[in-house]
C-alpha cells in the first residue's frame, strides 16, 4: 500500500515537467505555430534556472529566470518564424540544436555544482492522511501548479473571448486578419507565453527534479512534450493525462525491476513511449475529433496582405 | 507599420543565419582539442630533445565530476611528473563510433607518440587506427582487444564496491541494499556481486535489489531509479552510473549512498557514506615512462587497491569504529595481495556453484561474470 502511494507520488513528479512544457507548446500550436524548439528552450531554461538558484538560493528567482530564458528563446523563434516567415519546422529544429549547444557552453561553470538543501514540501494536515498524504500531498508546489494550469488553459481557450480569437488565428489567420485582429502579434504572444512555460518545465528539471546541471540534462523530454500535444489531440486535460501516463510507466518499470520481475530491461525502457502513444492514440482515435481539434493552419506561415 | 520588402527580409534572414552560424562555430570550438601546434615537424630539431607528445580521448566533458574528470586528473599527474619532457593534450566529449576514429587518427597525425582512449566503445576505432600508425603506441581503457602497438588497461572497481558493501551491510536497517546499474556487462555485474558479498560479510541475510537504467549518464533517470529502489525498501544505494543524482536522491529521502568515480562527499552531507574512486595517474605515468624508456610492450594491466589504482575514501563519521577497522583490514589484505574478493565458494542466486570452495578467481573467470551471486534479487536482463 505504502509502495503504491510512493509510486503515485513519483509519477506526479515525473509527469509534471512534461505536462507544463506540453501545455506551453499547445498554446502556441492552438495559435497555428508549431515550435519544434522545445528541447532547446527547456535546456537553456534549465541552465538559467540552475544558475539563478545556485547564485541566489531562491527557487522563485530560479523559476523566473527559467521562464525568462524560455520566453527569450521563443521570442527568437518568433522573430524568425513569425516576423520573417521562415519555415517553422526548420527554425524550430535549429532552435533545438542551438539550445543544446548554447546551454552546454554557458553551463560549463555549473557542472558538478550543488544547490543548497531545501526542506521537503508538504501541505499541512493533508500530508498526514494515510495513503493520500504520501501519495498526493508531499509534492513540490509546481506539481499543483501544473494541474491548475490545465484548468486555466482549458478555461482560457474555450471559455474566453481572447481564447476564441487565439483559436481563430490558428484555424484561419486570413479570416482573423480580415476581421481586424493582429494575427502576428497574437501568434507572438502565444509562442512567447508557451516558451515561458517550457522554461518553467526546464527549470523544474534542473532545480527541483535532478537537482543538478549537466549537458543535455533534459534528455529528450522536450520532444516527448511535443509528441504529447499531438497524441492528446490538442486538449489540455489529455496532455496532463499523457504526461502522468508517461511518468507513471517510467516509474512502474523501475519498480518492476526492483521487484525482480523477469522482463528484459530494454523492453521495459521502451514501455513508457509505447504505452503513452497507444493509450493516447486509442482515446483520441476519432478522426472527426482530430480534425476539429487540430488547428487547421498549424505550421503554416501567415503574411498579412499576401 | 510599413511592411518590409521581400528583398530586405531575405537580407535580414541571411544576416541572422550568418550570425547564428558564427555563434555555433564559436561554441563548437570549445570541443576541439587544445590548440595543437602544427603537425610535428617532419625533420626533428637536433638541438633540445623534443617533448614526448601524449594525448587523451574522453567520452564526457572533463567537468563531469566522474569518469572523465578522474582520467583528466591522471593526465595532469603525468604533466606534473614529467614537466617539459611531455606535452599532453586531450579531446573531450568524443562520441563512441565513427567520430572517435577520426579524432584518434587526427591525434596520431599530429605527432602524438602515445594515445589513451578512455571508453570501451573506442576499442574498434582505435584498433583500426593502430594498424595505420605502427610507431605510435595506443592504450585503450576497459577493452579486451590488443595489437602489436595497442594494449589495454583496467581498474578493479569491484574491490571498491566490496569495501563499500562492508559499510552498507552494517548501515542498512532494512536489510535491503539498492544498486542502480547502467548496462548488464561483466564489469557492472562484478561490482554488484562484490557489493553484495561485502555486505554479506557483516550481515549474511542482506539482499540487493538492482534497477537498470540503460545509460551511463542521465541524471533525472538515475534519480527516478534511485527513488524506486528507496520506495521498494532499499536504504543504502550504490550506482554504476556517473552522476551525483543517486547520492542526492538518497539525501532527499534520508537514506545512505556512495560517491562513484570521484570524491562526491560535498554533494550530500548526510547521505554520503564514502566515495569509490579510481586514480589513473599511476598507470598513465608508467605508460608514458615505458614509451620514454623504450620498454613499452603489448600487455594487459589490471590494477586495483594494491597498486593505488582504486580506493574508498572519505568514510563518513556515522560509520562505526568496528566497521572502519574491518575496512582497513580488508584494504590491507588487498594491498598485500592476500585478499581476493571472489574466493570460493561463490554461488549464484539460482543455486549454482560457480567457484569451488577455497579457489580464488582468476582474470578469465572475472572477465566472464554473467550471473548474480546469492543475495541479489531478480534475474539479469538479457537478449538471450
Amino acid at each position: 500500500m505504502n509502495e503504491l502511494a510512493l509510486l503515485v507520488a513519483a509519477t506526479l513528479a515525473s509527469g509534471t515537467p512534461l505536462a507544463i512544457a506540453g501545455l506551453g507548446l499547445l498554446l502556441g500550436e492552438k495559435a497555428g505555430v508549431l515550435n519544434l524548439g522545445a528541447e532547446g528552450m527547456m535546456l537553456v531554461a534549465a541552465i538559467a534556472g540552475f544558475g539563478a538558484a545556485f547564485l541566489t538560493g531562491s527557487d522563485t528567482i530560479a523559476f523566473a529566470a527559467g521562464a525568462a530564458a524560455g520566453a527569450a528563446m521563443a521570442a527568437l523563434f518568433a522573430l524568425l518564424a513569425i516576423g520573417l516567415n521562415t519555415n517553422q519546422y526548420a527554425t524550430g529544429l535549429a532552435l533545438s540544436l542551438f539550445g543544446a549547444g548554447f546551454s552546454a557552453f554557458v553551463g560549463v561553470a555549473f557542472v558538478g555544482k550543488k544547490l543548497p538543501d531545501r526542506a521537503p514540501f508538504e501541505l499541512p494536515l493533508l500530508a498526514d492522511l494515510p495513503f493520500f498524504g504520501p501519495a498526493l500531498f508531499r509534492q513540490h508546489p509546481m506539481v499543483y501548479v501544473a494541474i491548475a494550469l490545465v484548468a486555466a488553459l482549458a478555461w482560457f481557450l474555450y471559455r474566453t473571448r481572447a481564447g476564441l480569437v487565439l483559436r481563430a488565428v490558428g484555424e484561419s489567420p486570413e479570416s482573423a486578419h480580415a476581421l481586424g485582429y493582429p494575427v502576428r502579434a497574437i501568434r507572438l504572444a502565444a509562442v512567447v507565453t508557451g516558451g515561458a512555460l517550457c522554461g518553467i518545465a526546464g527549470a523544474f528539471l534542473s532545480v527541483v527534479y535532478a537537482p543538478l546541471w549537466v549537458e543535455g540534462l533534459v534528455a529528450g523530454r522536450g520532444w516527448i512534450a511535443l509528441a504529447l500535444t499531438t497524441f492528446a489531440t490538442w486538449r489540455p486535460a489529455r496532455v496532463l493525462l499523457g504526461a502522468y501516463l508517461f511518468g507513471g510507466v517510467t516509474m512502474l518499470q523501475f519498480a518492476l525491476q526492483g521487484a525482480g520481475v523477469e522482463v528484459s530491461s530494454q523492453l521495459l525502457s521502451m514501455l513508457p513511449y509505447l504505452a503513452t502513444i497507444v493509450v493516447l492514440a486509442l482515446i483520441s482515435r476519432n478522426p472527426l475529433w482530430i480534425r476539429i481539434n487540430m488547428p487547421a493552419s498549424l505550421g503554416k506561415p501567415f503574411h498579412p496582405g499576401s | 507599420m510599413s511592411i518590409p520588402t521581400k528583398r530586405a527580409l531575405l537580407k535580414l534572414a541571411a544576416l541572422s543565419s550568418l550570425a547564428a552560424a558564427a555563434i555555433l562555430a564559436g561554441c563548437g570550438k570549445k570541443e576541439e582539442p587544445a590548440p595543437a601546434p602544427a603537425p610535428a615537424a617532419a625533420a626533428p630539431a637536433p638541438a633540445a630533445p623534443e617533448p614526448l607528445k601524449a594525448a587523451w580521448v574522453y567520452v564526457g566533458p572533463v567537468g563531469d565530476a566522474g569518469w572523465t574528470f578522474a582520467h583528466d586528473l591522471g593526465r595532469k599527474a603525468v604533466e606534473a611528473e614529467f614537466g617539459d619532457k611531455v606535452k599532453t593534450s586531450f579531446v573531450e566529449k568524443v562520441p563512441e563510433g565513427a567520430d572517435a576514429e577520426r579524432v584518434i587518427r587526427d591525434l596520431a597525425t599530429q605527432g602524438n607518440k602515445i594515445i589513451f582512449a578512455t571508453s570501451f566503445g573506442y576499442m574498434e576505432p582505435m584498433l583500426k587506427v593502430a594498424a595505420e600508425f605502427p610507431d605510435v603506441k595506443f592504450e585503450h581503457a576497459t577493452g579486451y582487444k590488443t595489437a602489436p602497438n595497442m594494449r589495454i588497461y583496467d581498474a578493479k572497481f569491484y574491490e571498491d564496491t566490496y569495501v563499500a558493501g562492508i559499510i552498507a551491510g552494517k548501515m542498512s536497517k532494512t536489510g535491503t541494499l539498492g544498486f542502480v546499474g547502467s548496462f548488464p556487462i561483466p564489469e557492472v555485474l562484478r561490482n554488484i556481486n562484490a557489493f553484495t558479498l561485502g555486505a554479506q560479510s557483516v550481515n549474511p541475510k542482506i539482499k540487493t535489489k538492482v534497477v537498470w537504467v540503460s545509460t551511463w549518464f542521465d541524471p533525472p533517470k538515475e534519480s527516478e531509479a534511485a527513488q524506486s529502489l528507496i520506495n521498494a525498501g532499499a536504504d543504502v544505494l550504490l550506482q554504476n552510473t556517473d552522476s551525483t543524482a543517486v547520492l542526492q536522491t538518497a539525501e532527499k529521502n534520508g537514506k545512505y549512498a556512495f560517491g562513484w568515480d570521484s570524491d562526491m562527499s560535498g554533494f550530500a552531507t548526510k547521505a554520503h557514506l564514502a566515495s569509490a574512486i579510481a586514480d589513473w595517474g599511476g598507470y598513465y605515468k608508467k605508460a608514458v615512462k615505458d614509451v620514454m624508456d623504450g620498454t613499452w610492450k603489448t600487455e594487459r594491466t589490471v590494477w586495483g587497491v594494491k597498486e593505488g589504482q582504486n580506493d574508498l575514501i572519505k568514510i563518513a563519521d556515522v560509520v562505526p569504529e568496528d566497521i572502519r577497522k574491518k575496512v582497513e583490514e580488508v584494504k590491507a589484505g588487498m594491498k598485500a595481495g592476500t585478499f581476493e574478493v571472489f574466493t570460493g565458494p561463490v554461488v549464484t542466486n539460482d543455486g549454482k556453484e560457480v567457484l569451488a570452495k577455497g579457489a580464488a578467481a582468476d582474470q578469465a573467470w572475472k572477465d566472464k561474470v554473467d550471473f548474480y551471486v546469492k543475495g541479489v534479487e531478480g534475474k539479469i536482463p538479457s537478449g538471450k
